[in-house]
C-alpha cells in the first residue's frame, strides 16, 4: 500500500513537471504580447551598491501589478502571466537589468496595499495603475509618468447619463478606499464601494448601481469585454499620471526608471507595448507623456 | 489627523451607518434568533430539523460568503437589484449572526429547570405560552453574557460592508488613509469609534446581569 502511494506521488510529480515543461513552452509564444530582448551582462552597467545592480546579478525581480484589470494587467485563472499595459513596462524595465520575462514574478497588488508591499521590500517595483499624488510621494517613490489618463463613467449601454451633472444622487462603484470614489463623491453622487473592479463591473450589468468610475483605461478594457451591454461615458474628468512606484530606500532607482522608459519611448517599445494591450480596445496609441525629474537624491 | 477634523461630518456619517446596521441587525437577529431557538426546542419535528439545519449550514459559512451572495451572486439572478445597500447589509448580518443567536438562547432554555416547563403544561398552557411567559423570560438572563458577546461580534463583523458598497466607519477609514501619510492616528480614531460602540454593549450586558439577578 505504502509503495503504491510512493510510486503514484512520483508520477504526480512527473506529470507536473511535463505541464511545467508544457507551460514554460507557451510563455516562449509572442502571444503574451511583444517580446522583449533582455541585455546581456547587464549588471555590468550599473555602479556597485546600487538596487539596480542587485536585481541585475540576482537575475530575477518582483513586480506588483493589478490582476484584475483587462488592458491594464489582468491574469485569469490559468493563465501563467499577467497581460496587459503595466506587465509590458515591467518586462521593459525587466530588460534592462537584463532580466528574461520569465524570471519576473508577479505579485498581486490591490490599490490598498501597494505603499505597504513596497515599504516591507515585498515588491521592488509597483506598476499598478499607480497615480502619482504629492501624498503617496512622501511614502514611496514614484518614477514616471509612463501614461496618463483620467476617471471616467462606465455605464450600462441604455443609460441617461451622459454628462458629470447627471451623476447626482446616482450610486455609483469604484473601489473602497481609492481617489476615484472621492472624486464622484465630490460630484453629489453615492459612493458605493466594493474590494475590486470586477465586482463594481458586476453591479453595473445587474443594475444595482448606476455606474462605475475609475480611470478610462480601465474602464476601455471593461467596455470591450462587453461592447453591446456597457459603454465608457464622460470627458475625463480628472488627471490620472501613472508611474511606477520603488522604495524611498534606493532613491537611485528613479533615474534608471526614468531613463530606460524615455529610451523606450524613443524606440517604440513603449507604443508596441500599447497597441498590444490598451491599444485592443479601439482607442489611438497616445504620445507618450513627458518623465517628471527624479528628485534629488 | 486635520483631515478628520475638517471632515469630521464624513466620520459622524459613517459612524450613524455603523450605529444603525449594528442595532437594525442586532434587532432582527434577536428576534429571528429566538424564533430560532424556539424551533429547535419546541415540539414539531420538522420546525426542529428545518432550523438545525439552519443553524449548521449558516454557522458553518464565513460571513464574508453571505455578503457575497446578497451583494454579488443574488442581484445576478435578479433578486435585491432595487434593495436600498443598508437593507441588503442588515440582512446579510442577520441572517449570519441569528444562528449565532439562536445558539446562545437556546443554552438559557437548557439552562431552565425542566420542572419549570412541565409545571407550565400541567396547568395548561400551550408550547407559545410556556415558551413565552415561563421559559424564555428565564432563558434570556441566562443568556445575557453569550449574548453579549454574540453582539459584539456582530457590531464588529458590520465592517465587512465597507467593501459591499456601504460607507461606514471601515470603508469612511479608507478614504482617509488613502489620502494620508500617517495612517496610525487614522486608525486609532476609528478603532476608538468601535470600542465606544462595544464598551456601550457591554456596559448594557452588565446593567441587565445586575437588574435580573435579584429576581433569580
Amino acid at each position: 500500500m505504502k509503495y503504491l502511494r510512493i510510486k503514484a506521488a512520483f508520477a504526480a510529480a512527473g506529470m507536473a513537471l511535463a505541464l511545467a515543461a508544457c507551460g514554460d513552452a507557451g510563455n516562449d509564444d509572442s502571444d503574451d504580447g511583444p517580446d522583449v530582448e533582455a541585455q546581456e551582462n547587464a549588471a555590468d552597467d550599473f555602479d556597485d551598491g546600487t538596487r539596480m545592480k542587485e536585481l541585475a546579478e540576482s537575475g530575477n525581480i518582483t513586480i506588483g501589478v493589478k490582476f484584475d484589470q483587462p488592458g491594464i494587467g489582468f491574469k485569469g485563472a490559468t493563465d501563467d502571466m499577467p497581460k496587459g499595459f503595466d506587465p509590458e513596462i515591467g518586462k521593459i524595465l525587466a530588460a534592462d537589468l537584463g532580466i528574461d520575462a520569465a524570471d519576473i514574478t508577479w505579485e498581486e497588488t490591490i490599490s490598498d496595499n501597494r505603499e505597504p508591499f513596497i515599504q516591507n521590500g515585498k515588491v521592488d517595483l509597483v506598476i499598478a495603475s499607480y497615480s502619482i499624488t504629492d501624498e503617496r510621494r512622501e511614502v514611496v517613490g514614484q518614477a514616471g509618468p509612463y501614461y496618463v489618463t483620467g476617471q471616467q463613467l462606465l455605464v450600462g449601454a441604455d443609460s441617461d447619463i451622459d454628462s458629470l451633472d447627471d451623476v447626482k444622487g446616482t450610486e455609483v462603484c469604484s473601489v473602497t478606499g481609492s481617489t476615484s470614489l472621492e472624486n464622484i463623491e465630490a460630484e453629489g453622487a453615492k459612493p458605493r464601494g466594493f474590494d475590486t473592479y470586477s465586482e463594481c463591473v458586476d453591479q453595473v450589468l445587474n443594475g444595482t448601481v448606476d455606474a462605475m468610475t475609475t480611470d478610462g483605461a480601465i474602464l476601455l478594457g471593461y467596455a470591450a469585454e462587453n461592447p453591446d451591454q456597457l459603454k465608457v461615458v464622460v470627458d475625463p474628468f480628472s488627471e490620472e499620471r501613472y508611474g511606477v512606484g520603488y522604495s524611498l530606500d534606493s532613491p537611485e532607482m528613479c533615474e534608471w526608471i526614468t531613463d530606460t522608459l524615455k529610451d523606450a519611448q524613443e524606440d517604440g517599445d513603449w507604443a508596441t507595448a500599447f497597441e498590444a494591450t490598451l491599444g485592443q480596445s479601439g482607442v489611438e496609441t497616445p504620445d507618450p507623456p513627458a518623465m517628471d525629474e527624479c528628485p534629488a537624491a | 489627523m486635520e483631515d478628520l477634523i475638517d471632515q469630521s461630518d464624513l466620520v459622524l456619517q459613517a459612524f450613524w451607518l455603523t450605529i444603525q446596521l449594528a442595532v437594525l441587525s442586532g434587532l432582527c437577529s434577536l428576534l429571528f434568533g429566538t424564533v430560532l431557538a424556539a424551533m429547535r426546542v419546541g415540539p414539531v419535528s420538522v420546525l426542529r430539523a428545518a432550523a438545525t439545519t439552519y443553524v449548521t449550514l449558516v454557522r458553518n459559512t464565513p460571513l464574508l460568503l453571505v455578503f457575497v451572495f446578497v451583494f454579488v451572486a443574488a442581484p445576478n439572478i435578479g433578486w435585491f437589484v432595487g434593495t436600498p445597500f443598508l437593507v441588503k447589509g442588515v440582512i446579510a448580518v442577520s441572517v449570519y449572526t441569528s444562528a449565532f443567536v439562536c445558539e446562545a438562547v437556546r443554552s438559557g432554555v437548557n439552562a431552565v429547570a425542566l420542572g419549570q416547563a412541565e409545571a407550565a403544561r400541567a396547568i395548561g398552557l400551550t408550547f407559545g405560552q410556556t415558551m413565552g411567559s415561563v421559559v424564555l423570560p428565564q432563558a434570556y438572563r441566562a443568556s445575557v453574557p453569550p449574548l453579549a458577546s454574540v453582539l459584539i461580534a456582530m457590531t464588529k463583523n458590520t465592517s465587512i460592508a465597507a467593501v459591499f458598497g456601504l460607507m461606514e466607519l471601515t470603508g469612511r477609514m479608507r478614504y482617509f488613509s488613502n489620502n494620508s501619510a500617517d495612517d496610525t492616528v487614522i486608525f486609532v480614531v476609528f478603532a476608538a469609534l468601535y470600542i465606544v460602540l462595544v464598551e456601550l454593549i457591554s456596559v448594557g450586558a452588565i446593567g441587565l446581569e445586575r437588574r435580573w439577578r435579584a429576581a433569580r
